[in-house]
């Protein structure tokens, strides 16, 4: 009896944390669908009295949404593989050969970890600009593809293959490079799955970087393309909403795809989604 | 292939891990590298198979020069102690690997494969994963790999010390058996004296990097060379005495001595195998302890200040405390200089 009262508060309490992280949503979602006097009704209204989908139509109109879900995906599409290579390369490095100075350059590594991401964009943005890469799509992507952090973790998940294996793979004829994509990729699959889809989501979420370095509609992405419409329809608090919405829906979709990679990936690299 | 190896070394910072001198590994036969751990034998393997350079000193397979060539080129099959197969592989797949980097065509590559897994008896394993194999099964999958390139030359590195004791005799006879069938010269290392006498053509027993003596598993145990050799091979061990020796006779008792023609300077130690016992009437001796082994009865008594080990017929029932009669083989008693552990050899064997 007092395990069910003990399981029932942990359930109450378990909605209501849920109610509490789902309400913006469903306030979103809500205002998305009413007509501006419903919109901006005082006291607020919960839910539409007929739901509104024009909105949506309307605010497909105002903002080119395709063109920044397009730019979207090319940029986290790229940046994710690009991130891939490099981590994975960068790993293996580090594990399978001894070189001069080794141990420093996996330190330097690590230590980039210790700057916040903040501090670097000034110098970054200085950087770009002398290449002539604003407002380009490399402009947006290479400044973010080496993470010290991801190299640490991969290169902890290749040290854990035994060296037998390269030894039994070089008697059999297998090449470094080949080794990498025969025995070490397939070995470590859920791991890279894992790099791949935390690195896709804070490609897909990051703002201030690309916010800086895109000057027009065609190289904006959808985070940005939401701020630019939010000055279009200043006014029009429903029309912001609906926007907002079809921003969202394609991360929502990628979330309910990898559900558990995300969570497994999460709880494994120990770091924020 | 005839593998000769001329004054290879290796040294590890400061300390000389191997030094062959000249040897040579006979061609078709099996031949065990044996010695205690450290002994610089399974660096000898890892030279061979070119995963170590050497230091100095050169490799020849046949005519061929291998020294500075990669394992890939070497034309070897390797087997490792924990078997390294790939764990996402399947046993086909792990097996037609070297074949698969070879750009071999396909239709050879699953012959060549069937065949293989034949000859290693796991035909009905092919799509499985080595997680789910037996020790013995993934020793049989690593040797198959490891033949499948037809290799001129097949390592193994301790193959059978992950195996349970059981699958261990099982599986060295199995490798006696392949190695006959396919006539591919066999290097196989072992610190196990019994594995190594039970089914090679020709040991080398190493000691500190350095080869030590190189015959047949028989002639080794027979005819060891030095006081080395003599305590490795054979269990239970030998055992050493300082008996005198006087008037061309050694004492083994005030009363009993048996003729020897030696000349040396300086000590003496005498080595008895414990088989060289009988009963008899040479020697009346005290029993100390008594071990029923199965096969013989192996019995402990006191002999020149020390203790001696004697097998007995296991029809021979004995007791601790009873004194029995024994008598001596001499053909089983060594003699070697008590400094260097050298073997002294009689003067008409000279």
């Amino acid at each position: 009896m007092q395990r069910r009262i003990g399981q029932s508060i942990k359930l109450i309490l378990l909605i209501l944390g849920a109610f509490l992280m789902m309400f913006p949503f469903i306030w979103m979602l809500a205002t998305s669908l009413k007509t501006l006097p419903e919109a901006t009704a005082i006291p607020p209204i919960m839910f539409p009295e007929t739901p509104q989908f024009g909105n949506y139509l309307e605010a497909l109109q105002v903002a080119p949404f395709g063109l920044y879900l397009r730019n979207s995906i090319l940029v986290a599409g790229i940046a994710t593989l690009l991130t891939l290579a490099l981590t994975v390369l960068a790993a293996y490095a580090f594990t399978i050969y001894e070189f001069r100075g080794k141990t420093v350059m996996f330190f330097l590594c690590l230590a980039t970890m210790m700057i916040p991401s903040e501090l670097l964009i000034i110098q970054n943005f200085i950087t770009i600009s002398k290449l002539h890469w604003v407002n380009t799509f490399q402009g947006i992507i290479i400044p973010t593809l080496a993470s010290g952090f991801y190299i640490y973790m991969m290169r902890e998940y290749f040290m854990q293959i035994p060296s037998v294996l390269y030894k039994a793979a070089k008697v059999d004829g297998c090449g470094d490079f080949r080794y990498l994509m025969r025995i070490m990729l397939p070995m470590n699959k859920n791991a890279i799955a894992t790099i791949g889809i935390l690195t896709f989501i804070s490609q897909w979420n990051s703002f201030i970087w690309p916010l800086m370095v895109a000057k027009d509609d065609s190289h904006r992405v959808m985070a940005i393309g939401l701020l630019h419409f939010r000055d279009a329809v200043s006014s029009q608090v429903n029309l912001q909403m609906a926007g907002a919405t079809i921003v969202i829906l394609p991360m929502l979709i990628f979330y309910l795809v990898f559900r558990k990679q995300i969570i497994e990936g999460v709880s494994r690299g120990g770091i924020k989604g | 292939m005839e593998l000769r190896l001329k004054n290879l070394v290796k040294d590890f910072t400061g300390t000389r891990a191997v030094d062959t001198g000249e040897l040579t590994i006979l061609d078709g036969k099996l031949t065990g590298l044996l010695g205690p751990s450290g002994c610089g034998k399974s660096t000898l393997l890892y030279l061979i198979s070119g995963l170590q350079k050497p230091t100095s000193g050169r490799i020849y397979f046949g005519d061929r020069d291998v020294t500075d060539l990669p394992p890939e080129k070497r034309e070897i099959g390797l087997v490792f102690q924990n078997y390294a197969l790939y764990p996402h592989m399947t046993v086909a797949q792990n097996i037609a690997f070297p074949l698969v980097n070879r750009k071999v065509k396909k239709a050879e590559i699953r012959e060549r494969t069937a065949k293989m897994a034949s000859l290693v008896q796991i035909e009905e394993l092919l799509n499985r994963k080595p997680n789910q194999l037996s020790g013995g099964q993934q020793q049989r999958v690593a040797i198959a790999r490891a033949l499948v390139k037809r290799p001129e030359i097949l390592l193994l590195d301790e193959p059978l010390s992950n195996l349970d004791a059981r699958l261990r005799l099982e599986m060295r006879e199995e490798i006696r058996r392949i190695q006959t069938e396919t006539g591919v010269t066999t290097v196989f290392v072992t610190h196990d004296q019994e594995e190594a006498m039970s089914i090679t053509d020709e040991i080398i027993l190493m000691k500190k990097g350095v080869v030590q003596q190189q015959c047949g598993p028989q002639q080794m145990y027979l005819d060891p060379v030095n006081q080395f050799v003599a305590s490795f091979l054979g269990s239970p061990p030998i055992d050493y005495f300082r008996f005198p020796l006087r008037d061309g006779r050694l004492w083994i008792t005030e009363g009993y001595s048996l003729p020897m023609d030696v000349r040396h300077e300086g000590g003496i130690l005498t080595g008895i195998r414990p088989e060289a016992w009988g009963r008899g009437d040479a020697l009346q001796v005290q029993i100390q302890t008594v071990e029923h082994r199965g096969k013989d009865t192996l019995i402990t008594f006191g002999l020149a200040g020390t203790r001696a080990r004697a097998l007995l017929d296991i029809t021979d029932t004995v007791r601790p405390g009873e004194t029995i009669g024994v008598t001596l083989r001499p053909q089983f008693l060594y003699l070697f200089d008590a400094e260097s552990g050298v073997r002294i050899r009689q003067e008409e064997e000279q």
